[in-house]
C-alpha cells in the first residue's frame, strides 16, 4: 500500500437535522488499498456520514468526493463505484445463493455471460458449490456474512463501505471474514469499515474515532496507542468516547 | 443454594436440535455467563428458562420450582431483558417503566431502590419516547423495566451486542451492583472479552456445552503452548502460516497473529528460526498465555473437526 491516490476526501462535511449537529465539520482522507477503521460510539455520527459518503443523505455544508465524484451531484456514480455491506445485510432470505447473486449481478449491470462466470467463480470461492440452489435462509450467519460482501464487491468496485460486517459471529468466522477484507485490501481494494470490536481496529490501516459528530482521533492504531498511552485500542476508545459522554 | 438446575434439556425445531442435552446449575448470587456465537442455542435455552418455552425432553427447575408447571409463580420472581429490547417505542420512558411496574402489580416508587443507579441516568429524559433514545440508553431503560418488580432471578439475553465499547462497559458495572444486592445474573453474549467479568461461564457453540468453569479455570485448563507473533506485513505472514506444515490454528488477535503449533514443546526460538529460513524475516516471535478467546477457538475447531 505504498500509494498516496486518494479515493476518498472529505472537507468540513457537516450534516444538520434542524437544530441537531449529526456530522460536525469532519475532514479525512482514504488512501486506495487501505483499510480504513470508522470508530464512534452508538450516535455518535458514523452512519449519518457513511450515508453522505455512498450518495443516500445530502450535506447541510462541506465537500466530500468518493472515487473522484462529488457527493452532492454525482451520487450516481458514487453507487456504481462503490460497495455497500450494512449490518442487516441485504440478501434475499427467500432467493437461493444462486439467485441472491445473480439478482445483484443484474443489478450492477452485468451482462448474463459475465453473471455466469462470477457465479461459479465466487461459490467456488466461498466453498459453497454443492449449495447453489439453498435458500439464504437456511445458512449460517457466518456463511450469509462472507456471501453478503462477496456480492456487494460482485461489480468489481473500488471501494467497499462495510457496516459492522462481523456483528454476532462466532471468533473464528469472524477472523474469516477479516481475512476475505485483506484479500481485497491486497487487490487494492479500500475498505472502509464500522465495528464494535476494539480488536477488530487493530487490524485496520488507520483508525478515526467519532466523538459528538467530531472526528477527536484519525492515526494508526499503533501511533493512536502510543499517543493515548493505552496497550490496546479499547483503552484508546474508552478514553476519547467517555469524555464527553456524560452530557446526553 | 441452587438457583437453576438443568438437566437433560433439549428443545429441537422440526427435527433440528437448538439445545440438546444440556445439564447444568447456576448458584444463589453468581453472574453466569453463556458466551457464544449467533445461532449457538442461547436463546432458546433463555426462554425455556423463563417459561416462555416448553422443552422437548429434560427439565429445569428455577428457584427450586418446575419451569414448565409453575410458570405462574416463576413469572412473579424472573426479571428477562430479551436481546431486542421489548420496549414499547410510542410510550415515554416514564411510560415504559409505569407500564412494567403495572403488569407486575408493583410501582415505581416501591422499587426505587433498586433502580435508581440505572434509571437516574436517563431519568432526565423521560418525557422521550423510547423509541428516540439512543442505543445504551435504551438497554438502560429496558434493564429498568426488567428490574421493576424486584425479580430474584434476572435473564439477560445479549444485553450489549451491538452497543459501543463505552456503552458495554458501563452495563457491566451496573451488573456487578446488582449482584452486590443478591440478584443472580444469567447473561449471553457474543463479546469473549465481557466473559471474565463473570463468576463462571459457559461456552456454548451448536446447542452443546463445550465448557463450564470460572474465567481463570477456563484458561488455566489450556495445555497448548500459544504463541503471538508480530509481523511488519501481516496478511503475508498469515498466509504462509495457514499453508505451514505444522500449523495447528492461525488467527489474527489485535495487533498480532495468534498460533498454534502441532509439535509439542516448540520453543519461540526455534519457531523463529523456522520463519526466517523461509523468508518471513521481519518478526517477533513470543509464546503468551492464552485468553478466553483462544481457549473458545480451540474448543470449537476441535468441536468442529469431530464431527
Amino acid at each position: 500500500m505504498n500509494n498516496n491516490k486518494k479515493v476518498i476526501e472529505v472537507s468540513d462535511l457537516t450534516r444538520k437535522f434542524g437544530k441537531f449537529t449529526a456530522v460536525d465539520s469532519i475532514s479525512f482522507d482514504v488512501k486506495e488499498g487501505e483499510i480504513f477503521g470508522f470508530l464512534g460510539a452508538n450516535g455518535a455520527g458514523k452512519t449519518t456520514a457513511i450515508k453522505m459518503l455512498i450518495g443516500l443523505l445530502s450535506p447541510t455544508s462541506g465537500k466530500a468526493t468518493v472515487a473522484g465524484y462529488d457527493v452532492y451531484n454525482q451520487s450516481e456514480q458514487i453507487k456504481k463505484s462503490i460497495g455497500y455491506m450494512s449490518q442487516k445485510f441485504s440478501l434475499y432470505e427467500d432467493l437461493t445463493i444462486a439467485e441472491n447473486i445473480s439478482f445483484y449481478a443484474g443489478i450492477y449491470g452485468l451482462t448474463d455471460e459475465q453473471i455466469n462466470d462470477k457465479t461459479d467463480l465466487l461459490l467456488k470461492k466461498l466453498d459453497l458449490e454443492n449449495s447453489r440452489n439453498e435458500l439464504i435462509k437456511s445458512l449460517p450467519l457466518g456463511w450469509k456474512q462472507k456471501l453478503a460482501f462477496s456480492v456487494a464487491i460482485i461489480h468489481d468496485p473500488s471501494i467497499a463501505f462495510l457496516d459492522e460486517p462481523t456483528g454476532g459471529v462466532d471468533p473464528i468466522t469472524r477472523r474469516q471474514f477479516w481475512n476475505l477484507i485483506y484479500e481485497a485490501a491486497e487487490n487494492k481494494r479500500t475498505i472502509f469499515v464500522t465495528t464494535h470490536y476494539m480488536d477488530e481496529a487493530e487490524y485496520c490501516d488507520r483508525v478515526s474515532i467519532m466523538v459528538d459528530g467530531r472526528i477527536e482521533a484519525l492515526d494508526s492504531p499503533a501511533n493512536l496507542k502510543s499517543k493515548y498511552d493505552s496497550a490496546t485500542m479499547n483503552d484508546v476508545f474508552i478514553q476519547l468516547a467517555r469524555k464527553n459522554q456524560v452530557k446526553e | 443454594m441452587t438457583v437453576v438446575e438443568v438437566r437433560g434439556l433439549t428443545k429441537k425445531y422440526g427435527k433440528k436440535p437448538a439445545i440438546s442435552n444440556l445439564s447444568f446449575d447456576v448458584n444463589e448470587g453468581e453472574i453466569f455467563g453463556f458466551i457464544g456465537p449467533d445461532g449457538a442455542g442461547k436463546t432458546t435455552l433463555f426462554r425455556i428458562l423463563t417459561t416462555l418455552l416448553l422443552p422437548n425432553e429434560g427439565n429445569a427447575k428455577v428457584l427450586g420450582k418446575d419451569v414448565v408447571k409453575d410458570y405462574k409463580y416463576l413469572r412473579q420472581r424472573l426479571g428477562y431483558m430479551p436481546g431486542r429490547f421489548s420496549l414499547y417505542m410510542d410510550l415515554t420512558v416514564e411510560e415504559n417503566l409505569k407500564f412494567f411496574a403495572s403488569i407486575f402489580n408493583t410501582t415505581i416508587e416501591e422499587n426505587y431502590d433498586l433502580i435508581k443507579d440505572i434509571y437516574s441516568q436517563i431519568e432526565p429524559f423521560r418525557e422521550r419516547r423510547a423509541g428516540d433514545l439512543s442505543g445504551g440508553m435504551k438497554q438502560k431503560l429496558a434493564l429498568s423495566c426488567a428490574l421493576i418488580h424486584k425479580p430474584q432471578l434476572l435473564v439477560l439475553d445479549e444485553p450489549t451486542t451491538g452497543v459501543d465499547a463505552v456503552s458495554r462497559k458501563e452495563f457491566w458495572e451496573m451488573l456487578k451492583r446488582l449482584k452486590e444486592q443478591g440478584i443472580t445474573i444469567i447473561v449471553s453474549t457474543p463479546y469473549m472479552d465481557e466473559a471474565i467479568l463473570c463468576d463462571r461461564i459457559a461456552l456454548i457453540q451448536n446447542g452443546s456445552i463445550l465448557k463450564i468453569d470460572t474465567p481463570n479455570g477456563i484458561v488455566s485448563g489450556f495445555r497448548k503452548n500459544l504463541f503471538s507473533i508480530k509481523a511488519n506485513n501481516k496478511y503475508d505472514t498469515i498466509k504462509f502460516l495457514e499453508s505451514y506444515e505444522f500449523a495447528d490454528s492461525v488467527y489474527p488477535f489485535g495487533d498480532s497473529i495468534h498460533y498454534l503449533d502441532i509439535r509439542e514443546n516448540l520453543n519461540s526460538n526455534d519457531l523463529l528460526f523456522d520463519l526466517q529460513s523461509k523468508g518471513i524475516a521481519d518478526c517477533k516471535v513470543a509464546v503468551i498465555e492464552a485468553g478466553i478467546e483462544d481457549v473458545f477457538m480451540s474448543l470449537m475447531k476441535e468441536n468442529r473437526d469431530e464431527q
